[in-house]
């Protein structure tokens, strides 16, 4: 048990289809399991929903599997149902997604209803009313829920007037708007070929694939008609916006620019978050605040890569009388980082993380078909699989002191807090 | 549809499978390996060499359903504390261990038992192991490490329950549900009795269940029985016994006789909700056959878009904008059967009861079909083949099955048993679903004054 695992290069086991037609997937074929699944997306999700039509792609992402074709929504859902197809869409700020899995033995029927959902989406009045009820009860109860209230403060103080301050799933009362000439219209705009990226991984070949590819995606227009979405800074740093709610917990969000995905710095920069606030429980913030202190459950960092404005994003929740206590905490930690960076130790830690914890992305079929289908978007080749760890090992202890410095500067952050805060210093009360 | 509910759904409650059910691609379900060592610790071993990756958990037999009245919390309490050090590692080192392994590790907290994992590289199985089992008996604490992590819980119930009324009518809704039993108590107990809670009641109940007799590890992953059990014996296999099992005490829930009615209103709900939980038995206190009857009659009521009450309720009546049900078969003692439902704008709760009470009604009434039950048994048994996809699913379902007193044996003979429901066996399981059983709860919006 001791003798380290075979290194093997995962970018090899990625086969690059071609289907007559021309589809591109991404296959890793693997027979351990009965089961298939792909991943796949469009560019450009939420941030095209027409003005004053805030969710948009989110009603078009929960109206594709409300029937097509001869199948009317029940009849599609009874299709899905007696073969166990599990088959979804989803609309996020940059992209429209979509996920299929199927038992091996269905993949002709789940790819026959993907081809139908994707290219024959009926659009009825019933199911759309109905959709659209489901999204406004979420968005309702959102309205009162502290976490997605202060999301929404931090957002629309971050980016005023861009897309990127309403929410994918939509704004109450905008989704009323949407009709359904609307739908078509973006049905038509993102479903395209030119932004497809398409994962596939489980139990199935590649020429089945490439016949299956085409009579899903083949027949899609060629290019999609995207609305430019400009690039926005993050703004408001160094403001505190309260808003004020009668629960025992304030909830707080803070954040300011990030680094962007391919940008040369940004394996530094994942490396810098997750000394400062990263998904263990040894980042700093994690010590500070919920060890040392005692001060929340929950209080994390992350490098959101965002296309038009990366940024560097956290949130904790503690009572209203330590509020403050934790805000000074959070803050002066960032401070730190930037003014003497991470420690040698921190560093190489951080590392042996981020390399080691790789693994662990490629365990289910639906996480590999996720992430193959997250790079071929991002603009990486296979080979980044076997490249990625090599990037994050050559990471030095002065390009995270610089990196550190670069995204967290002098430290100041936009924050947005819902609750009864005390022990603020200056703010503003939404 | 829209993928996300904005309610409290439980976990899946997938299942691995032997075999896929019919069809010619009969596939062999997960192998598995059970075995004791000699302390009385069970063993669990899953291979699944797809990538070089285990997940690594134990479990003790002890859930806050086993919470000594007037400390509720503790066990919930007492897994924070485990991160906290032994005499052999100080607070930390652990964590920081698996950290640098690039590994992930966590626990929880649930009625019936508790669970900490890891998942690593094969190749760190031995030292997780190691840590693990140090853990299990080693562990000290200090006051000053117990009161800040008595603050960490304080605002893990403030973030999860005080700022949310949805779940504090979930609360109420178990308290009034369990008259009796301590299912009534919230896993991570009163915020009044947190509060209290200290070292002392930390180590005695740590002392009572954190024993090789009281525990199972299982393995999952790019391993093979014999190495595990190598490293098992090297590791846990060193701690010695305690001489039996601890016992859990706990009252039975008295037979309802009257129903209950919970309402909440709050100026913070914007969406109301309905909800009706009925005490059933749990697979562990079910007669053969009615625990999975419960799940297939789950399934038909309220498993999805096809299901008997998104038909009535939302599509045919547009009443609800969301229903459905689900059954908590996998407790030590009498459990849950949820049913749910959001109104759709301008229907008040209790014409949606009314409706709801109709559905029970026609169906306590007509009965299902072979087919409806054909139709909820293929789609169990499938969910059984997916979670073979994710080696830690895997390892929560043997775990929590063993937890429960259930054998490897129960888990792969699931699917089966599903296939071998029948209609009767459901027509009798609707019983259950009987008022004096049941607590209905109305999460309201507060209109201000």
């Amino acid at each position: 048990m001791n003798a380290p695992a075979k290194i093997v290069s995962r970018a090899e086991r990625v086969q690059h289809v071609v289907s007559p037609g021309g589809v591109v997937a991404w296959l890793v074929e693997d027979y351990a399991v009965p089961l298939v699944a792909m991943d796949y997306s469009f560019h450009g999700g939420a941030t095209q929903d027409p003005q004053g039509k805030a969710g948009a792609a989110s009603l078009l992402a929960g109206m594709l599997d409300e029937g097509a074709g001869d199948l009317d929504a029940e009849a599609f859902h009874r299709a899905l149902d007696d073969h166990a197809i599990r088959l979804s869409f989803n609309a996020e700020r940059d992209d429209f997604g979509g996920r299929l899995q199927t038992l091996s033995r269905h993949t002709g029927k789940a790819f026959e209803l993907l081809a139908l959902a994707v290219n024959a989406p009926r659009f009825d009045a019933a199911p759309l009313e109905r959709v659209r009820g489901q999204i406004n009860a979420m968005l309702k109860r959102e309205s009162k829920e502290p976490d997605a209230m202060a999301a929404q403060a931090w957002r629309r103080a971050a980016w005023p007037g861009h897309p990127y301050a309403r929410a994918s799933r939509g704004e109450l009362g905008e989704v009323d708007a949407v009709t359904r000439e609307d739908l078509v219209a973006l049905h038509k705009r993102l479903l395209a070929r030119d932004t497809l990226k398409i994962a596939v991984v489980g139990a199935i070949d590649a020429a089945t694939l490439a016949g299956h590819l085409d009579a899903v995606f083949a027949g899609l227009p060629q290019t999609s008609a995207l609305t430019p979405v400009p690039a926005i800074e993050v703004s408001g740093l160094g403001q505190r916006i309260v808003v004020d709610f009668d629960v025992p917990q304030a909830n707080i969000r803070f954040g300011r620019p990030g680094i962007a995905r391919r940008d040369p710095d940004y394996i530094t920069a994942m490396v810098v978050n997750h000394i400062l606030g990263g998904g263990s429980f040894t980042s700093r913030l994690f010590q500070e605040v919920r060890e040392k202190r005692g001060l929340t459950y929950s209080v994390y960092s992350t490098l959101t890569t965002a296309d038009s404005s990366p940024s560097l994003i956290g949130a904790t929740s503690t009572k209203n009388e330590r509020a403050g206590e934790a805000l000074a905490v959070i803050e002066a930690e960032c401070v730190r980082l930037a003014l003497e960076g991470p420690t040698e130790d921190e560093l190489d830690k951080a590392k042996k993380f981020i390399i080691g914890s790789y693994a662990l992305r490629f365990d289910t079929s639906t996480k590999i078909a996720g992430h193959l289908q997250q790079l071929q978007r991002e603009g990486f080749d296979a080979g980044y699989l076997d490249r990625r760890n090599a990037e994050v090992a050559a990471v030095t202890l002065e390009d995270a002191r610089r990196v550190a410095k670069r995204l967290i500067d002098d430290g100041r952050m936009l924050v947005a807090i819902v609750g009864r805060p005390e022990g603020l210093a200056e703010t503003v009360v939404a | 549809m829209v993928a996300s509910v904005p309610l409290p759904l439980p976990e899946t409650k997938d299942r691995p499978s032997s075999e896929t059910g019919e069809g010619k691609s009969r596939h062999a379900g997960p192998r598995v390996n059970h075995f004791k060592l000699d302390n009385g610790m069970d063993v669990v071993v899953i291979p699944d060499h797809r990538a070089p990756v285990v997940t690594h958990m134990v479990w003790y037999r002890n859930g806050s359903a086993d919470d000594p009245r007037g400390k509720s919390g503790i066990a919930h309490f007492l897994e924070h504390l485990m991160f906290k050090g032994t005499h052999n590692h100080k607070q930390g080192e652990f964590s920081h261990l698996v950290a640098e392994l690039g590994g992930q590790e966590n626990a929880f907290t649930s009625y019936d038992y508790t669970a900490y994992f890891q998942r690593v590289a094969r190749e760190h199985l031995g030292v997780v192991m190691e840590f693990e089992a140090d853990r299990m008996t080693g562990l000290t604490l200090t006051d000053d490490i117990v009161a800040p992590e008595r603050d960490v819980v304080l605002e893990e119930r403030r973030m999860r329950s005080d700022t949310d009324p949805a779940s504090q009518l979930d609360e109420a809704m178990s308290a009034a549900l369990f008259t009796h039993h301590s299912y009534g108590v919230p896993i991570i107990g009163w915020g009044h009795e947190i509060e209290t809670l200290d070292r002392q009641d930390a180590l005695a109940y740590y002392r009572r269940f954190y024993t090789p007799e009281n525990a199972i590890l299982v393995v999952a992953g790019d391993v093979e029985a014999p190495e595990v059990e190598l490293l098992a014996r090297a590791t846990y296999g060193k701690i010695p016994a305690r001489g039996e099992a601890p016992v859990r005490n706990r009252p039975r829930e008295p037979e309802p006789r009257a129903e209950r009615m919970v309402k909440l209103a709050d100026e913070k709900v914007e969406q109301p909700q309905l909800e009706r939980i009925y005490l059933v038995p749990s697979a562990r206190t079910a007669q053969k056959g009615e625990s999975e009857a419960l799940d297939v009659l789950a399934h038909h009521l309220g498993g999805g878009q096809t299901s008997l009450l998104y038909r009535k309720l939302v599509l045919e009546k547009k009443l609800a904008v969301m229903a459905g049900a689900y059954y908590f078969g996998d407790a030590l003692d009498a459990s849950r059967f949820v049913i749910y439902a959001l109104p759709a704008e301008g229907v008040g709760l209790e014409e949606l009861e009314r409706a709801l009470d109709a559905a029970i009604a026609e169906l306590k009434r007509d009965g299902v079909s072979a087919e409806d039950v054909a139709r909820a048994s293929t789609r169990l048994v499938a969910e059984a083949v997916y979670a073979q996809d994710n080696q830690a699913s895997l390892a929560r379902w043997f775990g929590a099955a063993l937890a429960n007193g259930e054998t490897v044996e129960d888990v792969l003979s699931w699917s089966a048993r599903i296939e071998a429901v029948t209609p009767q066996d459901v027509a009798k399981a609707i019983q259950w679903l009987e008022r004096r059983r049941s607590v209905t709860g109305f999460l309201l919006k507060e209109e201000a004054a």
